[in-house]
């Protein structure tokens, strides 16, 4: 399945001919590239046997891999709940009619968005015991910077989730005598929530790619174990970084497809009838994925 | 605010080095990210494959992973060499890295922007007897750009606040000179941390503003 076959004639005898030809020198090419860069690699005796076989031993991933996994997983599961809550209270407090609690809210989401994320990290992390007198640990420090990120986006996102639905929504909650805190929290952010899970999801994906920045300020996770843990003992740091990279990899396309599998989801459950000329936002992602509907 | 007074002007030279990182690595971004998409959607299926793979391979390891394997891997290992110079060196190396993570986020922008170009477009270029790569160079990739600068926008600021992490590859710009700057002057944190962030609200603020106004200007009328 090619989705842009529209690009180009579908190729007659002599373009399947010379279509063949260059298949075969560019696989040539890209062979020759990736044996240099074995040859290379071979040189400095990163395939050597006893560098790669640490790899598949029991301890070696009790010891390294594992507990590495669960210090990022623990870095992430809690930076994407203590996101989510932050992301949450923002979008709701940034929509409030409230000016005093609009604008600071505002201001925040703003701030941390704008804001690096390491030197939010190198902030909580080194600045910590100037500012409050105790020292913070790593996994602090990378969980709060997560969470303020993360949260921020997370809560921009679900405000234009918010904005993104009929105005009939918000109008139908007023006319059953909701106050404005009942019509957000019962009516309108659950189905903001729905409609931007996929792109959460893929915030996510972001937020656990993150997490190895850890890695800087000496948290204990996957990274810091196999380059600094695995490589240190087996002094093969290419092996080590290629298996951690293997396994980031792995973990972000799962999340990757769940996100594609709400966003059909989402768009298959929305086939809501509006009246035109309303001005409904449609979020960037259902609009390139209608976008690819259409050319498919 | 003392500190951020006297020690003005190194903090400008770290600033510096954080602009040069972006500003070369967005334009190398942009030439590869545009080649992985010519890639992507081409004739050919050994390039669709490659670059698709590559994307995903690129677009899902930490950045953090892949500075530190074009240091280790590319620098050390592979013998890569940029120049003699070590600083200079690892520069070009965070260079390379920078430009191989972002390139991919280019590369899903554009291909998203593609999708956008109706396709009557193509069928009409098609019709007057283009070939794959005119039809890609001057009819499809001109209105795809138009389409993606929003998004490419956004890559760059990301690209713009991701250079911090290019201290693993050990090149001295914003983050390390504010990490020292934490440590010698323990008693001015907050104003070094806001100092700092400001400088980025500086870099970035006006890349969204140019790419806003570049969107309105150039947004193709259908």
């Amino acid at each position: 399945m090619s989705g842009y076959s529209n690009l180009y004639e579908v190729p007659g005898r002599r373009g399947v001919i010379r279509n063949r030809v260059l298949a075969a020198v560019i696989t040539v090419v890209f062979g020759w590239l990736g044996y240099v860069v074995y040859a290379r690699f071979d040189e400095r005796d990163q395939w050597a046997a006893e560098k790669w076989q640490p790899l598949l031993r029991a301890d070696v991933w009790t010891t390294f891999i594992l507990p590495g996994l669960e210090g990022t997983l623990k870095a992430a599961g809690l930076g994407i709940v203590l996101a989510g809550a932050f992301g949450l209270v923002f979008a709701t407090a940034r929509m409030s009619e409230h000016a005093w609690i609009r604008v600071p809210a505002a201001a925040v989401v703003e701030f941390f968005r704008a804001v690096p994320l390491l030197l939010l990290i190198f902030c909580a992390f080194f600045g910590s015991f100037a500012i409050t007198g105790t020292t913070v640990s790593p996994f602090a420090a990378v969980v709060l910077g997560l969470t303020l990120y993360n949260g921020s986006v997370i809560a921009e996102t679900l405000r234009a989730g918010v904005n993104s639905l009929p105005k009939g929504q918000a109008e139908a909650a007023q006319a059953l005598g909701m106050r404005r805190g009942q019509t957000m929290v019962l009516v309108l952010m659950p189905q903001a929530i729905v409609a931007m899970m996929p792109a959460i999801v893929s915030q996510f994906v972001v937020l656990l790619k993150d997490s190895a920045l850890g890695f800087i300020v000496g948290y204990d996770e996957l990274v810091d174990r196999g380059l600094n843990g695995i490589a240190a003992n087996f002094s093969n740091v290419i092996p080590a970084a290629l298996l951690v990279a293997a396994i980031f990899i792995a973990i972000n396309t799962a999340l990757d497809a769940l996100a594609h599998w709400l966003r059909r989801r989402v768009s298959k459950g929305r086939k809501v009838t509006r009246e035109p000329g309303e001005g409904t936002v449609v979020p960037p992602s259902a609009a390139v994925d209608n976008a690819l509907a259409k050319q498919l | 605010m003392d500190a951020l007074f006297t020690e003005r002007a190194t903090i400008l030279a770290a600033f510096w080095m954080t602009l040069r990182l972006t500003a070369v690595s967005a334009l190398g971004s942009l030439v590869l990210g545009t080649v992985l998409t010519g890639m992507r959607v081409s004739p050919l299926p050994v390039l669709r494959t490659a670059s698709q793979a590559y994307v995903t391979v690129a677009r899902n390891t930490p950045l953090t992973l892949v500075l530190l394997f074009t240091s280790l891997g590319v620098g050390a290992n592979l013998g890569v060499e940029f120049s003699a110079q070590i600083s200079v060196n690892n520069y070009w190396l965070a260079v390379l890295g920078l430009t191989a993570y972002t390139s991919a986020f280019v590369c899903e922008a554009l291909r998203s922007g593609i999708n956008t170009v109706p396709v009557g477009q193509a069928e009409a270029a098609r019709a007057v007897g283009l070939g794959f790569g005119q039809i890609l160079g001057s009819v499809v990739l001109p209105q795809a750009f138009r389409a993606v600068i929003p998004p490419l926008g956004s890559i760059l600021i990301a690209l713009t606040k991701n250079t911090t992490v290019a201290l693993v590859a050990g090149v001295a710009e914003a983050s390390v000179r504010m990490r020292e700057m934490i440590e010698i002057y323990g008693d001015q944190v907050i104003q070094i941390f806001l100092g700092f962030a400001a400088g980025f609200v500086a870099l970035c603020l006006p890349t969204g503003l140019l790419f806003g106004w570049l969107s309105r200007r150039l947004a193709v009328a259908r």
